[in-house]
């Protein structure tokens, strides 16, 4: 049981008047969180620090046009943040932070990270459409029954991890049917205790799951199914799945947990010299050619398989629609189930290819 | 499976152990298939899947990784993170519906020339069992 704050606001000012509190107290530097830009209802992270420029700040926009673990492990890489920030992060951003961290690619000092159970985000074209203020009322309502929402990503609809693992606060969202009244604010650590020790509110204890949680839960798993089932990946054959791909390597570039600096395709690794071709033609009648659809997204896979969060990125940006999002959970649950893993659950929890034990796979050896 | 079918099977070798134990087949003139193309390597731990996965789309009908026994890493554990990126790159191929029968991690020491001489000649008959890798006749790769 952790100690639960009660604030008889709508869940987002609820949360902004937690952040300016945190900023008009100096509890924290700096506030990490979405903010309008522009007027085209595009949004994107930023750091705020006068309490004043929180007017901009839309915490709970269900968008994700980029992943907040890449931005914070970037702001964290060399050292740990030098002053004390407040991150509001989705729970498979925090997740894939996790991740990085345990890669040394960014630090949780000073981070004071507020999360919350998530109702997911709308796909990107949802977003550049302009349509998505439409939606927003449905979504809440979704989000108050513990339900999946309509036409969110498909990898947010199979997303069972949506109660964050490693946050200091978490916002109970979904099954609060008075969210646009009153919202609940649950402090996990001790850390939380002392951030937001002199704010107004009714403190009680609970819990962020509740029975709404576990039928959202369960919901998403058979949505997670029926998905897999429709994207046909369930007996894939791997030719036909990536057949369309024109390694524009934007799921590369979108994913939080792909992480080197220096990716093994701009290493110069995967190419060959012009006698190579010349060899294989002479050989085989014909040489394939770079770029590979099927070689690229192999690697992907063999990279970050492992630690695959399911956030849908890779997706979403694919523009030759390639539901990477499926063929990543897929390949993601297999092989992390195989190590018995989670990824972001446990910053302690060691990688899986980075440990071992004496006695295992036994039957992997002939 | 064709009239006339040579494979060929990549062979990742730690140089510590299978390599000299190939070696040492060698050298009893045990019989070892001609098919296998030796890649020296100083730790069966430094197979990354890319290796293998470029390999078998490049035409390769087999990859087979040898390694030391465990407890006997000259790096003191390589070879248990080869076993680990050996049941990764198995799942991920398995999930994709590719063929993992033609990928085989064995130990092999330093001083068993014979039982490399068995490994050897044991995965070449699976692998000519199996046929050619039908990846070989794949434009796309």
């Amino acid at each position: 049981m952790a100690k639960v704050l009660k604030l008889n606001k709508g869940a987002e000012q609820c949360l902004l008047e937690l952040l300016r509190f945190l900023l008009e107290r100096g509890k924290v530097k700096g506030v990490f969180t979405f903010s309008k830009v522009g007027e085209s209802g595009g949004v994107a992270y930023s750091l705020i620090t006068d309490p004043a420029a929180l007017e901009a700040a839309l915490p709970l926009f269900p968008l994700m046009p980029v992943d907040a673990a890449k931005v914070l492990s970037r702001l964290t890489l060399v050292e740990p943040a030098a002053e004390p920030i407040a991150a509001v992060v989705r729970p498979c951003e925090l997740r894939a932070l996790t991740e990085l961290i345990k890669r040394s690619q960014g630090s949780l000092d000073n981070l004071l990270l507020i999360s919350s159970t998530c109702g997911g985000v709308y796909p990107l074209e949802t977003g550049v459409n302009g349509n998505i203020g439409e939606k927003l009322p449905g979504y809440w309502e979704a989000v108050k029954k513990g339900e999946i929402a309509a036409d969110i990503r498909p990898a947010c609809a199979a997303c069972e991890h949506f109660v964050p693992y490693n946050a200091d606060i978490t916002l109970a969202l979904i099954g609060n049917k008075d969210l646009d009244k009153q919202c609940l604010i649950q402090l996990n650590t001790d850390k939380a205790e002392q951030f937001t020790d002199g704010l107004a509110g009714e403190l009680s204890q609970g819990e962020a799951k509740s029975e709404v949680v576990d039928s959202l839960r369960a919901k998403r798993q058979a949505r997670k199914q029926e998905l897999l089932d429709e994207f046909g990946v369930e007996d894939s054959d791997i030719q036909k799945v990536f057949e369309k791909c024109i390694v524009c390597r934007n799921c590369n570039k979108v994913c939080p947990v792909c992480y080197c600096k220096v990716c093994f395709f701009d290493s110069g690794g995967d190419e060959h010299d012009q006698r190579y071709y010349e060899t294989e033609m002479g050989k085989k009648g014909y040489a394939p050619v770079l770029p590979a659809p099927t070689f690229y997204q192999l690697v992907r896979l063999f990279h970050v398989s492992i630690s695959c969060i399911g956030c849908g990125l890779c997706g979403d940006v694919c523009p030759v629609n390639i539901p990477l999002w499926a063929v990543a959970l897929k390949t993601g649950g297999a092989v992390q189930n195989a190590f018995d893993y989670l990824p972001g659950r446990d910053l302690d929890e060691g990688l899986p290819v980075t440990t071992f034990k004496p006695e295992e796979f036994a039957a992997t050896v002939d | 499976m064709g009239e006339g079918f040579t494979p060929r099977i990549v062979g990742f070798l730690c140089n510590w152990c299978s390599y000299a134990g190939a070696d040492l087949a060698g050298a009893a003139k045990l019989e070892i298939p001609a098919s296998l193309s030796v890649i020296r390597v100083m730790c069966s731990g430094r197979v990354d899947p890319v290796l293998v996965a470029t390999a078998l789309l490049q035409g390769a009908d087999g990859v087979l990784i040898a390694g030391c026994h465990p407890g006997d890493c000259h790096y003191r554990e390589g070879n248990y993170y080869a076993r680990r990126r050996f049941a990764l790159l198995k799942k991920t191929l398995e999930t994709l519906g590719l063929d993992t029968e033609r990928l085989m991690l064995a130990w092999v020491s330093a001083s068993e020339g014979q039982r490399f001489g068995e490994v050897a000649n044991q995965f070449a008959g699976q692998i000519m069992e199996l046929g050619p890798n039908p990846m070989k006749t794949k434009i796309s790769l």
